[in-house]
């Protein structure tokens, strides 16, 4: 199946957000870590598992009326690093944007050293993991210094 | 420099300085002279667990200089106990003080007491992480011996698994290039993410089970404690602890200024028969401690320590 097939899947969006290439069953991942929900108030359209010739399978999300930043697409490096995104306005591509990794991730996930001083979660300072490669990537937490495993870090989402 | 959290927050040109600067300040630390360079100074002493020497040579260090120190006291009794962040326990002794030293169980807390802080945090522990003034005091301890840090060859003996001064040291000691041989039981071995880590940045390592083979060449021998609960049961423990002590007669065959460290306190590694040879130094390692903290805290504080303490010390 094509890839025009599968955007076809949902109706083209007007204005607002194209988010694809999301690895195969984190799209529900990816919208929580957007902070889009019931509250959001903006129509959401979501597929998961359709055929992708780069990655096998994979999930994309349209997210109408709502541009998201360069800001808000970094949070997803940690689940989706290869993710596409096309900001639409009046159903075309306006403008493309790629998930960027930058020297710091703050304040999206918990070190998962379970000895760590920011396990305490009444202590106020961000949670800062420092960026030691980016291919593959590579984390250490800025306090404790411990190198972090990315399948344990997904669970530790803030 | 803000404070000294890892041993990465000092270039070794700064480690060289600070080491001279000790062995400047050491009539100051014996007590033979009055020097106030930290007059009017307050060290704020922050253990959130028990420290015998680590938090008595801070004390000490900065009353020899003129300065005073102000305790957190017993964890129990303070509101720590009541739920106090470090955050906030920081927020305020920062307040009462112009520098501080911490131990805490929790790894990472001497850096997130730094982010927190306006005053500079000297990290003496935190967890299984490090413990810098620890591996600054043991190269004073090495150079006021050998004369030199580099190229010597170094033996870490006993649990290289879970000491927080072996790893520290060895990270040190390999930047100055030293040889080094990590002698302990299987159980206990320097673990892999260390010694690839060292091995990355050009390490020389030897890894052995037989400490006393090693003896013959080395220049320094650093002994550790191996605790009994590390293993399953006493009859293990004994087999192997006993593969890791060291007694008088095992000296004979080695180098001349062959020197024997320990972080203390030490149980039975080290017969008491080797306290009077000249190899012995675990005592003066511990002294040093003083002299090593002194030096570290007039840096932190940018008091510079003058070429000729004599000069303007008062004689006592």
């Amino acid at each position: 199946m094509s890839q025009e097939h599968n955007m076809r899947r949902v109706t083209a969006i007007r204005n607002g957000t194209v988010i694809d290439h999301i690895p195969s069953g984190q799209a529900m991942r990816v919208l929580e870590m957007l902070n889009i929900n019931k509250s959001t108030a903006v129509p959401v359209s979501m597929v998961m598992n359709v055929p992708s010739k780069k990655m096998g399978t994979k999930d994309i999300i349209k997210v109408e009326d709502r541009e998201l930043t360069q800001d808000e697409l970094n949070r997803l490096a940690l689940v989706a690093p290869e993710a596409h995104v096309a900001i639409i306005r009046a159903y075309t591509v306006a403008e493309k944007m790629t998930i960027e990794v930058g020297e710091e991730v703050i304040n999206v996930v918990r070190c998962t050293f379970s000895n760590c001083i920011t396990t305490n979660s009444r202590e106020p300072l961000s949670h800062r993991l420092r960026v030691v490669s980016k291919e593959p990537l590579t984390l250490r937490c800025h306090y404790c210094d411990r190198p972090q495993d990315l399948e344990k870090l997904i669970g530790n989402l803030l | 420099m803000a404070g000294l959290i890892t041993m990465d927050d000092l270039s070794n040109d700064e480690i060289l300085s600070i080491l001279e600067d000790a062995e400047r300040l050491l009539p100051v630390a014996e007590g033979k002279l009055y020097l106030p360079l930290l007059q009017g100074k307050i060290l704020g002493n922050l253990f959130f667990e028990p420290s015998t020497r680590t938090r008595m040579s801070f004390e000490t260090a900065m009353k020899r200089l003129g300065g005073d120190v102000v305790n957190l006291g017993d964890v129990k009794t303070s509101s720590v106990v009541k739920g106090e962040t470090l955050f906030d326990t920081i927020q305020m002794v920062d307040g009462y003080t112009d520098i501080i030293a911490m131990r805490h169980p929790r790894q990472g807390a001497a850096q997130y007491a730094q982010d927190a802080a306006r005053v500079p945090i000297l990290n003496g522990g935190d967890g299984a992480g490090h413990h810098p003034t620890q591996t600054m005091l043991d190269l004073f301890t090495i150079k006021q011996a050998h004369g030199t840090l580099e190229g010597l060859k170094v033996i870490l003996a006993g649990d290289l698994r879970y000491g927080r001064t072996v790893h520290s040291l060895s990270h040190a000691l390999t930047r100055f290039g030293c040889e080094l041989i990590f002698a302990s039981p299987e159980l206990l071995r320097m673990p892999r993410e260390i010694v690839e880590d060292l091995s990355s940045h050009g390490a020389n390592i030897t890894e052995t089970e037989d400490l006393l083979a090693s003896l013959g060449d080395a220049d320094v021998v650093y002994m550790t404690r191996i605790q009994k609960e590390r293993f399953a049961d006493e009859d293990e423990y004994t087999k192997v602890a006993g593969a890791y002590k060291l007694h008088a007669s095992n000296l004979e065959d080695t180098k001349e200024k062959m020197i024997i460290m320990h972080p203390l306190p030490r149980v039975d590694e080290i017969h008491p028969s080797v306290d009077k040879t000249r190899h012995a130094r675990y005592f003066q390692q511990a002294f040093n401690g003083v002299v090593a903290r002194m030096a570290l805290l007039c840096r932190l504080l940018g008091v510079t320590v003058p070429k000729d303490v004599h000069a303007i010390g008062g004689e006592l």
